[in-house]
């Protein structure tokens, strides 16, 4: 047990770039491309990590500690997520909550970073972000909640967990619901198309990219491991949600990992068939996705 | 134990000011003489706090005084930021520079202090309410502080109208309780049925009573102003201490009833959900930093009214849960709002005190010249914010787990849709993060907006050192949260009268939750250190090389290519919170006097915003400017001449007759 804890921190730690590689092997694919190989985050992290680093006049400690901050509460939300069905390495009555405030915290330490550049573009960028996670964070609670009571568990370890095959017996279409919506959310949080576009060069346009424009080397290494690690937190909720089955640990594990894989590939999917959406619109796509929720949780509520 | 340190804890601070009256001629003693006559009672109280917290009692009923948990809830903050206010003020509101000013603030500081001291140690209604109104007129007193200015006058007369109101219906609600009890004493009060009309009555005016005070949303109106006005560290009294007295009211009454209905719990959980909800909305609308703190009092009491009325919940409904964590989420909120929002006011003081301004658009870059004021202000946002690992976490933790409780022990009933607060709560927090990231970007990041900000430098230790005590408090509960989960159990039990062995279990279950925290928090701490030292490392052959080859590589930030970007290129602070203020459209009404620009040279021309105060400044101010004209045309009419008045007269002996035929 204590093994495979420590095996699934090894992972969480590991594979994030991986998914990254797979998502943009698919987009290539789709547009027709050989496209870059799929360790090639790994490759960008390393050289990232060897150069020097360009700094603004304006920006003081707060820019540097940004990325710091943001991937440390990252990675020690990593320790509340279970993978494969199997127990986080912490858990607890509503660890989900330090989970998402822990994101919040990498939220907030990117946004001041960017603030501290005093540019107004990377103000815009900030004040996009902030918005929009502002509305999205009550759809990720409601999604919990539904995992939460469908399964009648109060830890992310319970929720996805033993119970969750049986829940999906006797509450399908309230966790169909949560899945979809769940999906929604991760594209948002993570900055994907429809939402954000992660390839975007116009600073205008931009929200997550432009927060992170004058960072450099180290430091956006940093950033991208983060983000990278994030999209995969999600990617593990979504995978053990839509694909959780108890038996046998081999073959959840098996499934687990595969589920992940398809989810790259689904973002990857969106991203080549989408636009972006405007501005305007996204807080519309995150108020449905919490409209979709709530109607789900009244489902099991009554 | 005795009852000594409460009796010192209110004559102490009371008489504190006396002190920089008599020593008037020598300003400098005659304030730290003050200051620590008033840290030295605040000091007693602490004692019979940490007494009262430990498990003890202290009481007196022939002074009409005794100290509970929860009492000691609320006693421990009070004496803290009482004390490391005056602190503050030798540097912030120093006699010697301000003379008579000085003198009547510290002698209003100590009643205030010794009036809060009283109603929360008071074992009767009499003694409460003598604590209440000394505690209500000083602070009205205090915040006429600069009596000279019209904004002040407003302030203070909004603010003495409400209290007023309020006061009227607390005398209303404990002439109700001693008819009912047949005595004045909180202790034959005890044990009231909750049922009934009288009852329910009785909770009505506490809930105007105490919220008019605590600032419930719609009752709200009077604290922006009064906050806004004031010297900061009277602000960081009344927004840290003074409004919870509010809280402490209506839980103390709440507590004197038996099974109270499940209606109350209901109400709270609204009340509080909407206070929360638009009190963060209008704090993103403001781009004054004080009022936009005060706003944020309004938000944080309605967590702390979601955590009351799901306590409240859990007594209709017999469930001690929700008892535990509703109440032990919404005592640790009281300590810790005390905690961080005295801080950022207090860090707002420093910054209104290099600056001198309190509007956020002249602001900016503050990083750089006020460096320990940046940090120890950033470590009181991120608190309030309840990001981990600070306390603020801890308190919304707690009431966030109390309304899983509600959805896992309702099963399919009403009390199931408690858990809605979930949604609500992280609405709140997500839009906290907004604001604070507009303050701190605004403020200290950036480049300098104005001349005032390129003047500003950092705050004398006076100032600093309350400020890091309050900081390091923030940091301590939030590491270790599982240390002060005993106090609060008891607390909870002082209030509810359940038996102890009830709430054990989910005080249990709790506090192995608040461990894990704690373990996270840690791990988050290792692994931010972990990347800094690896960042370090990573850097240091790069930068000795660099620094050799070429000096530092600093250059001007991107700006798409744009080689001289100025200061008012930054995103301000009402832009950054157009978007989500967009959104509350329905709620906040924003003015803006938008200047027209003709010709290829336009003329210097200005933009500016205000955002009135919904309630206020739309609601009751022309209601009542409405009612002072009806009440002057209703006069001329009567004055103008004899034959109307006989008229009248004529006509209301003819209604009487009617009313008599009738009838």
């Amino acid at each position: 047990m204590l093994l495979r804890t420590v095996l699934h921190l090894a992972a969480f730690l590991v594979l994030p770039p991986l998914v990254l590689g797979v998502v943009n092997r698919t987009k290539s694919v789709f547009a027709g491309r050989v496209g870059p190989p799929l360790l090639q985050p790994y490759y960008d992290l390393a050289k990232l990590l060897r150069k020097g680093a360009v700094y603004s006049r304006t920006t003081t400690w707060v820019f540097r500690a940004g990325p710091v901050v943001g991937l440390a509460a990252v990675a020690a939300a990593g320790l509340l997520l279970s993978m494969g069905g199997a127990p986080a390495a912490l858990s607890f009555a509503g660890d989900f909550i330090l989970f998402a405030y822990l994101l919040g915290l990498a939220r907030f330490a990117t946004a001041l970073a960017a603030l501290d550049t005093g540019s107004a573009f990377e103000g815009m960028g900030a004040a996009r972000e902030v918005t929009f996670a502002s509305l999205a964070e009550p759809a990720l609670f409601l999604c919990l909640l539904v995992l939460a009571r469908a399964t009648g568990t109060l830890s992310i370890s319970g929720m996805l967990g033993a119970g969750l095959p049986g829940a999906w017996g006797s509450a399908a279409p309230a966790l169909l619901l949560a899945a979809i919506s769940l999906f929604v959310i991760a594209l948002a949080e993570n900055s994907r198309i429809p939402v954000d576009d992660p390839n975007t060069h116009l600073e205008l346009t931009m929200i997550h990219e432009v927060m992170v424009l004058d960072h450099g080397g180290p430091d956006l290494a940093f950033i991208l491991y983060g983000a990278a690690l994030k999209l995969f937190l999600f990617g593990a909720i979504l995978s053990r949600l839509v694909l959780g089955r108890g038996d046998g640990a081999l073959a959840s594990e098996a499934l687990f990992f595969l589920g992940v894989a398809l989810f790259a590939i689904l973002v990857g999917v969106v991203e080549s068939v989408m636009a972006r959406l405007r501005i305007v619109r996204v807080p519309q796509l995150l108020v449905g996705a919490s409209v979709l929720s709530v109607f789900a949780l009244v489902l099991l509520l009554r | 134990m005795t009852i000594v340190p409460v009796l010192g804890a209110i004559a102490l601070p009371a008489a504190s000011g006396l002190a920089a009256v008599a020593l008037r001629r020598r300003p400098a003693a005659g304030q730290a003489v003050a200051c620590a006559t008033l840290c030295a009672g605040a000091a007693l109280g602490l004692v019979a706090a940490g007494a009262g917290l430990s498990g003890g009692e202290l009481s007196a009923p022939g002074l009409g005084l005794r100290v509970d948990a929860l009492s000691a809830v609320f006693l421990a903050p009070i004496c803290t930021v009482c004390a490391l206010g005056a602190i503050y003020g030798l540097g912030y509101f120093p006699q010697a520079a301000l003379g008579a000013r000085a003198v009547r603030l510290q002698l209003y500081y100590g009643l205030t202090t010794a009036g809060m001291v009283l109603l929360v140690a008071a074992s009767n209604a009499i003694a409460f309410l003598v604590g209440w109104e000394v505690m209500a007129l000083s602070a009205f007193l205090l915040v006429l502080t600069d009596h000279e200015r019209a904004e002040v006058q407003r302030a203070a007369f909004v603010y003495l109208a409400a209290t007023h109101v309020g006061t009227i219906a607390l005398f209303a609600l404990f002439a109700l309780l001693r008819q009912a009890a047949g005595s004045f004493e909180f202790a034959a009060m005890q044990g009231l049925s909750g049922a009934g009309p009288r009852a329910s009555f009785a909770f009505a005016l506490a809930l105007v009573g105490f919220g008019l005070k605590a600032g419930l949303m719609p009752l709200h109106f009077w604290l922006p102003g009064a906050h806004a006005a004031t010297p900061s560290h009277i602000s960081a009294v009344m927004s840290g201490v003074l409004i919870k007295t509010g809280i402490y009211g209506l839980l103390r009454v709440t507590g004197l009833f038996d099974a109270p209905p499940a209606a109350w719990g209901t109400m709270l959980l609204l009340l509080g959900g909407a206070s929360a909800v638009l009190g963060v909305a209008f704090a993103l609308a403001q781009h004054d930093l004080k009022r936009l703190l005060a706003y944020h009092s309004v938000e944080n009491i309605g967590i702390i009214a979601l955590g009351t009325g799901l306590a409240l919940l859990g007594r209709a409904r017999g469930e001690p849960a929700l008892v535990v964590l509703g109440l032990g989420g919404a005592a640790l909120h009281v300590v810790n709002h005390a905690l961080f929002k005295s801080l950022l006011f207090l860090g707002a003081g420093a910054v209104q005190h290099a600056t001198g301004t309190r509007e956020l658009d002249l602001l900016g870059g503050l990083a750089r010249p006020m460096r320990a004021t940046a940090i120890l202000f950033l470590v009181g946002a991120a608190a309030i914010c309840g990001l981990p690992p600070l306390n603020g976490f801890v308190s919304e933790w707690l009431v966030y787990v109390g309304f899983l409780a509600a959805m896992e022990r309702g099963g399919h009933e009403l009390l199931a849709f408690a858990v809605l607060g979930v949604p609500v709560l992280a609405l709140v927090g997500g839009l906290a993060a907004g604001c604070f990231a507009k303050v701190v970007g605004v403020v200290f990041l950036g480049n300098p907006r104005s001349a005032h900000a390129r003047a500003a430098h950092e705050a004398p230790r006076t100032m600093l050192a309350p400020m890091a005590i309050l900081a390091a408090a923030c940091a301590a509960i939030g590491l270790a949260p599982a240390a002060v989960l005993p106090a609060l159990v008891r607390a909870a039990q002082a209030w509810s009268r359940l038996d102890p062995g009830l709430l054990a279990p989910p005080a249990a279950r709790a506090s192995a939750g608040a461990w894990r925290v704690s373990a996270v928090a840690a791990v988050l701490l290792l692994a931010a250190s972990g990347v800094a030292l690896l960042r370090r490392r990573l850097r240091a052959p790069r930068a000795a090389a660099l620094r050799q080859a070429q000096g530092e590589r600093l250059v001007e930030t991107w700006s798409c290519g744009f080689v001289a970007p100025t200061a008012r290129m930054q995103y301000t602070g009402s832009s950054f919170a157009e978007l989500l203020v967009r959104r509350f459209s329905w709620a906040i009404f924003p003015r803006a006097s938008v200047p027209r620009l003709e010709g290829p040279f336009p003329a210097e021309a200005r933009f500016h915003t205000v955002v009135p105060d919904t309630v206020l400044d739309l609601g009751l101010a022309p209601a009542a400017r409405g009612f002072r004209w009806l009440a002057t045309r209703a006069h001329l009419l009567y004055l103008r001449r004899i034959q109307f008045q006989v008229l009248l007269l004529l006509a209301t002996l003819v209604a009487a007759l009617a009313w008599g035929f009738v009838w």
